[in-house]
């Protein structure tokens, strides 16, 4: 498949996370929407990394590493979304606990 | 030796000490110094009067360079020659006269004030001698400069009352008007001949072209208005009065207002080169003295009719200026310190027997209660009025001849002025001592006779007034025409026509008639004192309101600089300057304010700026070609 299509891919789902940080008050679906902004760049780097390798097979490199650090990278991320997620989450749970809701437009205590 | 730098070092020194001691010292102590101090530049005075009068002009006494700037130098130095020396016993002969007179005038006075009164006069005489000892502008202008801040010193002696500090503001800013006039004078010389040594202008007097000679003779004769109360910057003498009474005899009358007429006889060679200033000066002396003269006839303030009475005939000093009679000025100068000097302090005493009264419609009467006081005030009345043989008989009618060899008519309207001082002084000699007591029986119990201090210097000054102008007797009188000989090194010496003699006794006998047909007038008028009671109308309504000058004055600058003042205050200050500081202070503080609704708590707000600027950030970044170009145009 053509690059291009991730591109739109990863735009549409880049912008649609985007748009669900700014517009939604559920502090979980902004989580969400995060992880979907998160993973859009992960969608990328992936595309990017098998565009790069292919690109040095055709050049007849035998026993190539191109693009497989970026691939790596990926994974590295996703370790770290995870504990992203934990911690996040976390703080979700806490959140509820004290205020008992999860819209975030009651976290605005710091204001004054 | 040349000892002229002590005359006026001592009273300096005088000034310093009971300035700085006043309220160390006794006020008899204060009193010995401050006399004792005048009476020896009078002894020095007389004696260097006489080895002058021997020898001629002693040389130019340079004490120290003062002020050195490469090739151009101004030395402070002494000059005593016929005419300064003339002056300087004036100064201080008249000068100690009235210090004494203010021992006992002033000793109602607090110690402290006792002591900076006389201070005040000790620098009065100080300043007046360098004025007329300087060798050069630049000392003169050293003394005239002090004169003035001694005048504004005096007038509000008493300074507790805000129209006589009023009055003093008034002396000093309309001299510093005629001082600025003054002042530009001597750098026009500066520029031209380089210095403003006396002997070296007045060499070099010709190499100037007739432009500059007539604009250094303007400048220097609007310093002379000012300081010599002449049109238009006389309104300050009248209200100077504001000072103590030997104050208004000593500064008012007898030694300050005479330094413009100083000065032009100082600088005859300049004004004899420039007929214009020689015309203006005629001009603003005859216009000067008519006004004056007028106006002193409604005035019912004893020392308000003196003061008018000491513009005009500072006025004719003038017309004999302007007609380059100057001996004839500097004359009328000596005679007038005598007369108005005895005329003020008699007015003086006057007032110290009537408990301060000065208004002379409720005095009448004072003859028989005060006698000395009567007599000597009388003799200085003929004097000025120019009764036959007294010494403003002489100076005068020698005025009035120079007056008519010049032109006829600035004769015709001299001799007018001339009959108006007769007028207006009778007038007030017979609403004082005439009639019957008309102030209240508290002031009748306590009128006195004033202490010797006062009396003695008024005798010796009566016999001064009454005998000073012989030492200028014209030849018609078989006189030796001293004072004419005496300044023609300096000022060259009235010649006359060969027809002057008889001129003369035609003058003298029309003066005389005159003078006389308007005593007998004013006798008999001014003795109905409700004459000069009533609320006047018409145009004399206009002489009783001194012709309105003074509203004049208010309205055309005073009022308009009132006003821009009140513009500054208010526009460019307040709404200016202040809406400037302000505005810079409310702008941040209002911008603050509403910046601050950014920070609103809401994580979306924040998320939305955050997307925001990246976008923007990302714009600019992928053309930032563009946009530098862009930029590089403008600037």
């Amino acid at each position: 498949m053509p690059i291009e299509y991730y591109i739109a891919l990863a735009s549409a789902l880049f912008c649609i996370g985007v748009v669900g940080v700014l517009t939604r008050r559920n502090a979980i679906v902004v989580f969400m929407c995060i992880e979907l902004m998160l993973n859009a760049a992960n969608l990328l780097l992936v595309a990017f990394s098998k565009m790069h390798y292919g690109i040095a097979i055709s050049n007849k490199e035998a026993a190539t590493a191109a693009g497989t650090d970026a691939q790596l990278f990926v994974f590295f991320i996703m370790v770290v979304a995870a504990a992203e997620v934990s911690v996040g989450l976390a703080i979700i749970v806490m959140m509820y606990r004290n205020v008992h809701s999860v819209d975030i437009n009651f976290l605005n205590r710091l204001k004054n | 030796m040349n000892l002229v730098y002590l005359i006026p070092l001592f009273p300096f020194i005088g000034f310093l000490v009971t300035g700085l001691f006043r309220k160390q010292l006794s006020k008899s102590l204060i009193s010995i110094i401050g006399c004792g101090t005048i009476l020896v530049s009078f002894i020095i005075t007389v004696v260097l009067f006489f080895q002058i009068k021997e020898n001629g002009a002693l040389p130019v006494h340079a004490l120290f360079p003062f002020i050195p700037a490469n090739d151009f130098k101004i030395d402070f130095a002494f000059q005593a020659d016929q005419l300064s020396i003339l002056f300087s016993l004036i100064i201080t002969g008249v000068g100690f006269l009235i210090h004494v007179y203010s021992t006992a005038y002033m000793h109602e006075e607090a110690t402290a004030h006792y002591g900076r009164y006389f201070s005040y006069l000790n620098l009065f005489v100080f300043s007046m001698l360098m004025l007329v000892l300087g060798a050069n502008y630049v000392i003169m202008f050293i003394g005239w400069e002090g004169v003035g801040l001694c005048s504004y010193l005096l007038i509000g002696y008493w300074f507790k009352n805000d129209n006589y500090n009023y009055a003093a503001k008034k002396a000093f800013i309309m001299n510093r008007i005629g001082d600025l006039g003054f002042l530009l004078a001597i750098f026009w010389l500066l520029s031209k001949l380089g210095t403003a040594n006396f002997a070296d202008v007045f060499a070099h007097a010709k190499s100037l072209t007739s432009f500059d000679i007539t604009g250094i003779t303007l400048l220097l004769f609007l310093g002379a208005t000012g300081k010599s109360a002449q049109i238009p910057l006389y309104t300050w003498l009248p209200d100077a009065m504001a000072g103590p009474t030997p104050v208004s005899a000593l500064i008012h009358a007898a030694t300050m207002v005479t330094a413009g007429v100083y000065m032009i006889a100082r600088s005859n060679i300049l004004y004899s080169l420039s007929p214009i200033a020689q015309n203006v000066v005629t001009a603003v002396g005859l216009i000067t003295a008519l006004l004056a003269g007028t106006i002193a006839l409604y005035q019912n303030d004893i020392k308000k009719v003196l003061a008018y009475s000491t513009v005009s005939q500072l006025g004719f000093m003038f017309i004999a200026m302007g007609v380059g009679a100057y001996t004839t000025g500097v004359f009328h100068v000596l005679t007038h310190a005598f007369f108005k000097a005895l005329l003020f302090l008699a007015a003086g005493s006057v007032i110290h027997a009537m408990s301060g009264e000065q208004n002379i419609t409720k005095m009448g009467g004072l003859r028989k209660k005060i006698p000395t006081t009567y007599i000597t005030f009388l003799v200085g009345v003929l004097a000025i009025s120019g009764f036959p043989f007294t010494s403003g008989f002489i100076s005068k009618d020698e005025i009035l001849v120079a007056a008519y060899e010049h032109n006829k008519i600035v004769f015709f309207l001299t001799s007018f002025a001339a009959v108006l001082t007769a007028v207006y002084m009778f007038r007030m000699l017979f609403l004082t001592f005439f009639g019957s007591f008309r102030g209240t029986s508290e002031q009748e119990h306590h009128l006195h006779e004033s202490p010797s201090a006062i009396i003695v210097p008024l005798i010796i000054l009566a016999i001064l007034s009454a005998f000073g102008g012989f030492i200028q007797l014209p030849d018609a009188f078989g006189g030796d025409d001293f004072l004419n000989q005496f300044l023609s090194p300096v000022v060259p010496a009235v010649t006359h026509e060969d027809s002057g003699a008889a001129m003369k006794e035609y003058n003298i006998l029309v003066a005389t008639v005159i003078g006389l047909a308007i005593i007998y007038f004013a006798t008999k008028k001014a003795f109905a004192v409700s004459q000069w009671t009533d609320v006047y109308s018409g145009f004399k309504k206009v002489i009783a309101n001194k012709f309105y000058v003074d509203e004049l004055y208010d309205m055309i600058v005073v009022k308009p600089l009132h006003n821009l003042a009140g513009f500054l205050k208010r526009v460019i200050e307040r709404s200016g300057i202040d809406g400037i500081v302000n505005g810079v202070g409310s702008f941040i503080q209002y911008s603050a304010r509403q910046l601050r609704l950014l920070q609103s708590g809401q994580i979306a707000n924040y998320v939305v700026f955050m997307v925001v600027s990246i976008v923007v950030l990302f714009t600019v970044f992928w053309n930032q070609t563009v946009i530098i170009n862009f930029l590089q145009k403008i600037f």
